[in-house]
């Protein structure tokens, strides 16, 4: 079943067909959600103006979260059923990923200042965040670090699946111990705490950076993979002059 | 066992090991991770302040008309509705400092006072507008924190 999805033209085809519909989503429900989020949303009784920070703060850490899910779960596929097409995955998916993981901490910090009185604290959460922006890093760098690509991915592919032990902690952080970072809003027993007219935009933002983030893993993907044919018509070129030559 | 199933059996036993050793880890390391101390969890760890010599920090509620000025100085009490702490504080408080509200104070005891040299404050889970808030309180079905 593997290989029937890991078959580079086939891939090519189906997401041919995908593209602009994910961009076409991405993009109303960006204008939308950062409409509501902006100018047709409440303030919030506590923080004024900046609750609108959390629309841009939340989605960039639930996806910097869930990408890096995806991400180690392609380098699973990769390190154990060894098709090239996981590896161009997870190589697609890390920059993303770093990118969101750096916008939460930094949207985190900039809403920290004016409410909790401190731009940065060592607690749970804000570290164990961190700790993933650095697994990212991390991934990119080991993978470029070698010689040979392959022994890159490789490696780069196991310390991404240690980095899956991060995930539960960041997320469950705030109910394990105490924390100066407030618990889950949305996902939580009894139901959301934060008001329709807040949650409406939230949701927006989480299907617009979703979709976003999945236009540019494809485009990401699809780049790869012309590069590699490239590469391969390039040797392929200079045999033949050997040959002819020699 | 074919290569593919070795594999990928070694890869779960991997992260099932690594994510116990992580685990077992982290218990053992709770009292630096936990970022504050609630006046309750002060008492049962220690006994007494008296015992506290480093510099810790408690977080809880301001307690409700316990906060008076003395010139530069604030003086509150934290409250977790079990025990409380009187705080001591010299500097500027955050904007969200208030009766009722979350905070974290960092700082050291001294004679059963604690003498914070930083107060934080802590936001809640529950986002809503002003109008919202003021019905809540209107109807006595107020559980938030503040006010």
């Amino acid at each position: 079943m593997f290989d029937w999805l890991a078959n580079p033209n086939r891939f090519n085809r189906i997401t041919e067909k995908i593209q602009p519909y994910i961009l076409l989503i991405s993009g109303i429900t960006l204008i939308s959600g950062l409409y509501f989020g902006l100018f047709d949303s409440p303030k919030d009784y506590q923080q004024g103006d900046a609750v609108r920070i959390m629309y841009v703060h939340v989605p960039s850490a639930w996806l910097a979260s869930f990408l890096y899910f995806t991400l180690a779960i392609s380098c699973v596929f990769y390190l154990v059923w060894k098709h090239p097409l996981a590896d161009l995955i997870s190589s697609s998916i890390a920059p993303i990923g770093t990118l969101f993981s750096a916008l939460t901490l930094v949207t985190g910090s900039l809403w920290g200042k004016p409410m909790w009185g401190t731009w940065w604290v060592w607690d749970a959460r804000l570290t164990s965040m961190l700790v993933l922006f650095f697994f990212y890093l991390g991934y990119i760098l080991l993978s470029n670090a070698f010689e040979r690509k392959i022994d890159g991915s490789k490696t780069a592919s196991v310390l991404a699946i240690v980095g899956l032990i991060n995930l539960p902690i960041v997320k469950f952080s705030v109910d394990w111990w105490h924390t100066l970072h407030q618990p889950a809003s949305i996902i939580k027993v009894g139901g959301p705490s934060i008001d329709d007219k807040m949650l409406l935009p939230l949701i927006l933002m989480i299907f617009a950076l979703s979709f976003f983030s999945l236009y540019i893993i494809i485009l990401n993907v699809k780049t790869k993979l012309i590069e590699k044919k490239c590469e391969a018509l390039l040797l392929k070129s200079n045999l033949e002059e050997i040959s002819t030559t020699g | 066992m074919n290569a593919k199933y070795r594999r990928l059996f070694i890869t779960i036993i991997i992260i099932l090991t690594l994510g116990l050793a992580t685990k077992l880890i982290l218990m053992a390391l709770e009292d630096n991770i936990v970022y504050f101390y609630t006046p309750n969890d002060l008492i049962e760890k220690f006994g007494n302040t008296k015992n506290i010599q480093n510099k810790i920090r408690i977080g809880g509620l301001v307690l409700e008309s316990s906060i008076k000025k003395e010139g530069k100085k604030t003086i509150f009490m934290i409250t977790d509705r079990k025990k409380e702490v009187k705080v001591v504080f010299k500097g500027p408080l955050p904007d969200l400092f208030r009766e009722g509200q979350g905070i974290v104070a960092e700082g050291m005891f001294q004679n059963n006072n604690f003498i914070a040299s930083e107060v934080l404050a802590k936001h809640d889970e529950n986002y809503m507008p002003p109008e919202v808030a003021d019905a809540l309180k209107k109807n006595n079905v107020w559980k938030g924190d503040s006010n």
